[in-house]
């Protein structure tokens, strides 16, 4: 159905359901008991879910099919960001413009980046895309294209954001002030109190979901097609594949273009929860959190890097909210002195520890499952390790 | 790959997309709540929003320190602090309108999106009213933009760009702490009296909305008293290697030098200033002199020696003697063993600020809570009478000059007052040039 196998179909609709009843698994506790602080069910945090599981699934275009590891997606999502909040500034806070807009930087850079840097492969290809984003990023920071042309173009450390008297030509007087899709504000929603529970059905997450969606889809449309089958080739063996007579070169360039769409997207999408574009989206660290979420998630897997986009953002907005006053109501049915050891050493991978926390879930994954979560819950549904064509990941070089 | 449009295909998957697209225009629904969250418990919730990593880290735990111990009072607990000098007395020690205080933490890490993201959580999971604190005028702008659109009012912590109340500024936001127009007019006169009126001067700047008006306003100010400006760098934010700055600074022919840096920033280069002796040297015939406009007790602890003698401006120093530093410093000193910073003040002040004017107003409703701040004049809170203008939510009141201590006593004693400079001396019209380019628009509560 839809032109896809019915494995493929079947865990399509998996994601379609997992991004429905979102709110619905999310917000699991009961809105008073002990337990609600884990709920991760309120509109930021599920935007974040759909929208950094569109830029993984991106980068895992790239890096899953092709293996060639890029450093610098950050930077399309930054000017995709940047994009859309200048679409907003310029036209009106109707999303759709910013989106395309986004999406169509965000593809021109990656032309421009893609070309140069994929001359060179393996961990010269990485340094370049890095130095590139980090250019970007510096450039941003500082606006210096804005200082040469006199005009604030990022807004340098502020971040871009829409102000009153900007132009917004689209809008009429009575127009939202806040991002909408032709009227339906992103921010509005539905808050449905079921017994003790509470839901919250955010426009903004629904919105993000149907892009997270189609770019799902199209993600196993392009591993299927004969074209993934070439990115594949890439991988395996290079060297082969142009003796062959074929030049890789094409492939690998529409691979990186796409990616940086799906990055822009993404980006245009952040921008279109929140009307406001910062410079640090775009620095390195978050491009290795993408490379993070996919290789977490198991790269080269269909859906492994939603759920690697989905634990990362998780741990990030929940753990470290958890500061020393919660650890200690927490513990306090321990004797004193015990408690405050546990609180002690609690404090290390909570709050502003929660990278700790990060990197060891990460070397965990990685020492014990290379093959990331979707390795992990293959063997613990007791599936043996299929020679299936979405296993790339485990896939040897026919050297 | 099998490519079968069969009828019954289209028509199911045509029904899937269609139920898929319906599903949003059903939650159109608006709350039932006449604000954002409007608190209909026993309890009402304060966000708290502070660096608590990043170069102005010690800043955001000191705010948090004041915030927990302005709960504390609000709360009826502790001693009252400021709550019993205060003029208002709109607060009885039961919460604020009946209603016990609670409050959220979030981590701002300095940065613009981390910062929002963190108050969006705050605001949207734990049903925060009001998010207080900051240390970065960036952020504390974008948090601003945030506030805005979600409805909540902003106290501004530590905030000394002239935009924040300036061409960002926002109805619902406010901030009590002073700008960097009022440094400027308040060191001018104390600098050429100090180092005379002929002097050149080269800025190091941090390349954000802080630093860049910081330093429009100290060049502007000095310039006034007859210095010149020989040359202004920017420097990244997340610098923490200042040497090649200064390198530069020696061969220029300027013989001052302003460091438009906070927190870590201002250690470090303050710190890799003095190691490359710029203090020891005489340049022009004269002794070559540092300046730092914006000072902390913070700061001055980090930068330790270095700071003898650099004079500076603050918005408040426990070291004040009225009776509401006393009785601020007392209680914050017997929590937590050390005097509050001029960060943990404002952070202090603005909850009894917030708590205050919901108090007088009997509402959470930010429109309410915003009128009854517009205007507010007030006493008793360590800055002299203050007025919270209702034209930009900006405070005046008066302004600290701070040199620091040629022999320190002990590790908090490291600056001393100079001069109080006069609420009068750094007034100026709210369409001033330095401020001018925003609007606050109308407050939004979200409903």
């Amino acid at each position: 159905m839809l032109g896809l196998e019915k494995k493929d179909f079947n865990l399509l609709m998996v994601v379609v359901a997992l991004s429905l009843f979102a709110p619905l698994i999310l917000n699991i506790f009961p809105k008073e008991s002990a337990f609600a602080f884990f709920n991760g069910g309120y509109p930021d945090l599920m935007q974040r879910f759909a929208i950094f599981g569109i830029f993984a699934i991106g980068f895992n275009i790239l890096f899953g099919l092709t293996g060639y590891l890029s450093f610098g997606h950050a930077a399309f999502l930054g000017v995709g960001s940047y994009a859309a909040v200048w679409m907003f500034k310029l036209l009106g806070y109707n999303v759709l413009p910013g989106l395309i807009l986004s999406v169509v930087v965000a593809g021109l850079l990656s032309v421009v980046i893609g070309f140069v840097s994929l001359r060179r492969s393996g961990i010269y290809f990485s340094i370049l895309t890095l130095a590139f984003a980090q250019m970007m990023y510096s450039i941003a920071y500082s606006d210096l294209f804005g200082r040469w042309l006199g005009i604030t173009l990022t807004n340098g450390e502020t971040g871009l954001q829409v102000y009153n008297n900007d132009p917004q030509i689209l809008m009429g007087p009575d127009s939202s002030t806040v991002p909408h899709i032709f009227g339906l504000e992103m921010s509005s929603r539905l808050t449905l109190p079921v017994g003790p529970w509470e839901f919250v059905f955010p426009v903004g997450y629904y919105f993000c979901a149907i892009f997270l969606v189609i770019s799902f889809y199209l993600s196993i449309r392009i591993f299927r097609s004969p074209f993934g089958l070439m990115l594949r080739a890439v991988k395996s063996n290079n060297q082969r594949m142009t003796y062959t007579g074929l030049n890789p070169r094409p492939y690998t360039l529409a691979a990186f273009i796409i990616s940086g769409m799906y990055a822009g997207l993404a980006g245009g999408l952040l921008a279109s929860m929140d009307p406001l574009a910062g410079a640090e989206r775009m620095y390195w660290t978050e491009s290795g959190a993408v490379v993070i979420m996919t290789v977490l998630g198991g790269v080269g897997t269909l859906i492994g890097p939603v759920l690697g986009a989905g634990t990362i953002k998780y741990m990030e907005n929940i753990i470290s909210k958890m500061n020393e006053k919660l650890l200690h109501e927490w513990f306090s049915f321990l004797p004193e002195s015990l408690e405050k050891a546990m609180v002690w050493s609690a404090s290390w991978f909570t709050g502003e520890g929660w990278h700790m926390t990060q990197g060891v879930v990460f070397m965990l994954v990685i020492i014990f499952l290379p093959g990331g979560l979707v390795q992990g819950s293959n063997k613990l549904f007791g599936r043996r390790k299929r020679k299936s064509t979405d296993d790339a990941a485990t896939k040897q070089p026919a050297e | 790959m099998t490519k079968n449009l069969t009828r019954r295909g289209v028509l199911k998957s045509g029904a899937v997309a269609g139920a898929g697209l319906a599903v949003p225009t059903i939650f159109t629904a608006s709350s039932a709540a006449a604000y954002t969250n409007e608190p209909t418990g026993s309890s009402v919730t304060l966000g708290f929003n502070v660096p608590q990593t990043g170069p102005y880290a010690e800043e955001g735990l000191d705010e948090l320190r004041a915030q927990e111990l302005a709960v504390e009072h609000l709360n009826g607990m502790g001693d009252g602090g400021m709550m019993n000098t205060f003029s208002s007395k709109a607060l009885k020690g039961n919460g604020i309108l009946g209603k016990k205080v609670e409050f959220v933490t979030g981590d701002t890490q300095t940065k613009s999106d981390a910062a929002r993201a963190s108050a969006k959580s705050m605001i949207e999971k734990d049903g925060a009213v009001m998010i207080n604190g900051g240390s970065s005028s960036g952020v504390a702008i974008a948090v601003q933009g945030l506030c805005q659109d979600a409805g909540v009012i902003f106290m501004a912590g530590l905030t000394h760009s002239n935009d924040t109340t300036g061409k960002d500024k926002k109805a619902n936001g406010f901030r009590h702490f002073f700008n960097g127009y009022m440094s400027g007019a308040a060191l001018a006169p104390v600098l050429s009296s100090a180092y005379g009126s002929d002097r050149n001067a080269y800025h190091l700047t941090a390349d954000y909305t802080w630093g860049w008006t910081q330093q429009e306003s100290i060049a502007a100010a000095t310039e006034a008293m007859g210095w010149n400006t020989v040359n202004n760098v920017l420097t990244p934010l997340a610098s923490t290697d200042f040497s090649s700055y200064i390198t530069p600074v020696l061969n220029s022919g300027a013989d001052v030098l302003v460091l438009n840096h906070y927190g870590g920033n201002m250690v470090n280069s303050l710190t890799n200033a003095i190691q490359f002796g710029l203090r020891d040297k005489v340049v022009n015939g004269k002794n070559f002199e540092i300046v730092v406009p914006l000072y902390s007790e913070l700061m001055a602890a980090g930068a330790g020696k270095n700071v003898e003698g650099v004079i500076g401006s603050m918005n408040w120093n426990w070291q004040l003697t009225d009776e509401g530093t006393k009785a601020f410093v007392k209680s914050f000193g017997e929590k937590y063993g050390r005097p509050p910073s001029n960060s943990a003040h404002t952070c202090y002040v603005q909850t009894i600020l917030y708590a205050d004017a919901c108090e007088r107003a009997g509402t959470f409703n930010p429109c309410g809570v915003g009128e009854a701040l517009e205007g507010f004049e007030f006493d008793g809170m360590g800055n002299g009478p203050t007025l919270y203008r209702a034209e930009d939510h900006q405070c005046f009141k008066d302004v600290l000059v701070m040199k620091g201590k040629e022999n320190p006593s002990n590790e908090y004693d490291t600056l001393q007052i100079l001069e109080v400079t006069p609420r009068a001396q750094v007034e100026y019209a709210p369409d001033h040039p330095m401020f001018a380019g925003g609007e606050l628009g109308a407050c939004n509560s979200g409903a």
